[in-house]
């Protein structure tokens, strides 16, 4: 945990729950404090509750149970206008009718900021994002990306203490969506605000956040920095929405406090880290990293168990290898391998012998 | 230009707009084939009646082409000329004329436009036309002394021309007087402008009534769950597909003053039985039935455009520090705009040409303009002047629609 823990939670959700219908619940107990600073992802599939947490934070939904906290107030009952939270939109909901200047200067005329004030205020928002020259455009004249900037800047030109994006990146093309990553980031070091980011795109959540709430139906499964998020989930759920799996269903056979044995169900026995079993004989999910497979003996540490492989298929990826392989019965079992200079070419129908580290495959429950 | 700008040509050498033309013509001709059948149908429905209407408002011929021997006099003698031998000569020509063909009366008709009663003048000397002899001047002036009437030989001066903007003249409450001059009519006999003003303001008054009540009712379409809307969508549009009359005349059952309403009032004590509101008859019927009729066409353009504006723009304006009246006023409202335009300028010009119902409702001075044109059409039988005054009621509209392109914009308009 990284800026976790600096100081008792600026963002507090206490015990909240959430229904539209009051028949089922939308977000299911939720407790989660943000730390001043912090940069904080909330990441998961559509429909799992993420942007209703947003919205709930925002104002623009009330939470139906529990109390929500900024910097100590509860402001389950301040409407959205007092909240003083930046918000950046999907669609940016730039106001169309506005030019980019007068967009910019809503949320300070409103404040009742003089007018002298607001163009200063303005101008080194629209110089912060690089759009300094674009003040007198309409949104609709601007591409997404700057109308993207744009959205950043009027989310920040009243200079918020939190500041709330809905997937803002969603709709743009691939490398300029890495790019503004990286913007974004920058920004939110220089600024030093408080960010909470919803997305459902997992490479977003990875490089941005200081930390990653993954939610699925309703509850946060896994709350924890990028790097253990991906190295070391909590279950099955986050193993398989955070980057590609490999997963093997079987029974554990030995349990020993770091390490167990999972015999698989076509019989061949493995080596596992147990995350949550807690008996021999539990069922069970080993996941596996693709990048984690070896398949050369010498790469193994001693007495780790390998199992039979059938090549199926090499694709040239450029940096890497990715050879899907017929494993214990599945026959989606993938293996990358960095493309370096002595590396062994496989072919498919080539038969190997695969293994990992203990430490890499992790016992998970069985879904 | 440049050489090479002017000169693009295909790769067999043909210039490339002849070569895109040709590519182009068999599509056009479709599209044209599939249009042809609308367009010769508004062309004989809307085009041609329309450009007769205007015709007819500056040309009636119906005297002119019965008195062929006094046109030609009046063309010789001009106006203040003395009314002499040959001119009387000239009409026992024309009354003889009109007795053989049947157009004294007609011919009288327009006459009688502009003199009052001299429609039986005509038809009763030219029964009488085959036994005048000369000199005519006297033998007329026995047989019917009104015709030594100077209004009468001004008007039939006037008439004799088939080319005339007096109806135009009529139409403003203007007319001329002994010589020829343009003056407005007597304080009593000025109708038109008035009914002019009042269709106008009335035709204000329900459109800002029907926006006034249409505005909210068209956000709860765009932002209620699928279900509601389409139950308050119904309900909208049930009234739209009643017939017109219908829902006229149960105004008429609910605002009479022995009507459903007044009886209400009576019945909960608010006013007693002397004190029955006139809710009908006069210009509160025409508004509040208009108003009533009228409210789809602001409705559904408000509704379509207020559609298509996403939730998340009021919402970033809440983030961004404004009250929910703010939001509404600096961010819902001016994205609205386009179906304000659209649906109240529809509003105003069916308004503006408003007929059954101000004619049901509206008493006498809940009267529109279509209803006088209405009368001219059926009534009077002046179809001249009932085609001045559409022409005008049409100028005006035209006058509206202009004013909103350069206010709001023709193109930011949105229907549906």
């Amino acid at each position: 945990m990284t800026t976790a823990t600096n100081g008792e939670g600026f963002v507090v959700f206490d015990h909240v729950q959430k229904s539209y219908d009051g028949e089922t619940l939308v977000v299911k107990d939720l407790n989660l404090s943000i730390g001043k600073g912090e940069f904080l992802t909330m990441l998961g599939p559509s429909g799992s509750g993420k942007t209703t947490c947003l919205m709930m934070l925002a104002g623009f939904e009330t939470a139906t149970n529990g109390k929500i906290l900024l910097d100590g107030n509860n402001i389950n009952d301040m409407p959205p206008h007092k909240r003083g939270i930046g918000m950046v939109f999907q669609n940016y909901a730039l106001f169309p009718h506005m030019t980019v200047g007068e967009n910019l200067a809503f949320p300070l005329e409103v404040r009742g900021m003089g007018k002298s004030e607001r163009e200063e205020k303005v101008k080194r928002a629209l110089d912060m994002v690089q759009m300094g020259a674009f003040a007198n455009r309409r949104p609709a004249q601007l591409s997404g990306g700057q109308q993207q900037r744009i959205a950043l800047a009027r989310a920040l030109v009243f200079d918020p203490k939190l500041v709330l994006m809905d997937e803002p990146l969603g709709a743009l093309d691939k490398q300029l969506r890495e790019h503004m990553q990286f913007e974004i980031k920058a920004l939110h070091e220089s600024l030093g605000i408080t960010v909470v980011y919803v997305t459902h795109d997992q490479g977003e959540a990875l490089t941005m956040s200081d930390r990653v709430a993954v939610f699925n139906d309703g509850r946060i499964q896994q709350l924890a920095p990028p790097d253990e998020l991906y190295e070391r989930p909590k279950n099955s759920f986050v193993a398989q929405f955070i980057g590609e799996n490999n997963k093997l269903p079987g029974k554990v056979e030995t349990l020993d406090g770091e390490t167990c044995t999972v015999r698989l169900q076509t019989g061949e026995l493995i080596d596992a880290t147990p995350v949550n079993v807690r008996e021999v004989g539990q069922e069970t999910l080993v996941s596996i990293r693709p990048e984690r497979v070896e398949f050369k003996p010498e790469m193994m540490p001693p007495g780790a168990h390998m199992i039979d492989a059938e090549v199926l298929e090499v694709v040239y990826m450029g940096d890497i290898f990715r050879t899907r392989m017929r494993v214990a019965g599945t026959e989606d079992f993938v293996m990358k391998s960095r493309n370096t200079l002595g590396q062994t070419k496989l072919h498919p129908g080539e038969k190997i012998r695969i293994g990992w580290h203990p430490q890499d495959a992790r016992a998970l429950d069985p879904m | 230009m440049t050489d090479a700008t002017a000169q693009l040509t295909t790769a067999d050498g043909r210039p490339l707009k002849a070569a895109l033309a040709a590519s182009m013509a068999v599509r056009r001709r479709r599209a044209f084939l599939l249009v042809a059948p609308l367009f010769l149908f508004i062309l004989i429905s809307f085009i041609i009646p329309i450009g007769q209407m205007l015709l007819q408002s500056v040309h009636n011929d119906t005297f002119s082409s019965a008195v062929p021997a006094l046109s030609a006099w009046f063309d010789e003698n001009p106006q203040g000329s003395e009314i002499d031998e040959a001119a009387y000569a000239a009409l026992a020509a024309d009354l003889k004329l009109m007795k053989a063909e049947k157009t004294a009366g007609s011919a009288g008709t327009r006459i009688n436009y502009d003199v009052a009663g001299t429609r039986s003048l005509f038809t009763s000397t030219a029964r009488k036309a085959d036994k005048l002899e000369a000199p005519f001047k006297e033998a007329i002036l026995a047989a019917e002394p009104k015709w030594d009437d100077p209004n009468l030989w001004r008007a039939m001066r006037s008439a004799s021309n088939p080319y005339t903007i007096d109806f135009y003249l009529a139409a403003l409450d203007m007319t001329r007087d002994e010589t020829g001059a343009i003056v407005a009519v007597e304080e009593g006999q000025a109708i038109y402008k008035k009914l002019f003003w009042r269709t106008l303001s009335l035709s204000l008054e329900i459109t800002a009534l029907c926006l006034l009540l249409g505005f909210p009712i068209a956000h709860l379409l765009a932002t209620l769950p699928m279900r509601k809307a389409m139950l308050l969508m119904i309900l909208v549009l049930l009234p739209f597909w009643t017939s017109l009359l219908v829902r006229t005349t149960s105004w008429m059952v609910l605002l009479q003053s022995q009507g459903v309403l007044n009886d209400l009032l009576v019945g909960i004590g608010l006013i007693d039985d002397e004190g029955r509101i006139q809710m009908m008859y006069n210009q509160t019927g025409t508004i509040i039935a208009m108003t009533h009729i009228l409210l789809p066409f602001t409705i559904l353009p408000l509704y379509s455009v207020m559609k298509t504006i996403p939730p998340s723009y009021v919402r970033a304006a809440r983030s961004l520090g404004a009250t929910s009246w703010t939001a509404f006023r600096r961010v819902y409202l001016p994205q609205t705009l386009p179906g304000i335009g659209a649906g109240g300028l529809l509003v105003f010009i069916l308004a503006m040409g408003y007929y059954i119902t101000p004619a049901l409702v509206g008493g006498a001075d809940g009267q529109m303009i279509s209803n006088m044109i209405a009368f001219h059409m059926q009534k009077s039988l002046n179809w001249s002047l009932a085609a001045a005054l559409a022409a005008m009621l049409l100028a005006i509209v035209l006058i509206f629609f202009w004013i909103y392109d350069r206010l709001v914009g023709i193109d930011k308009m949105k229907l549906g």
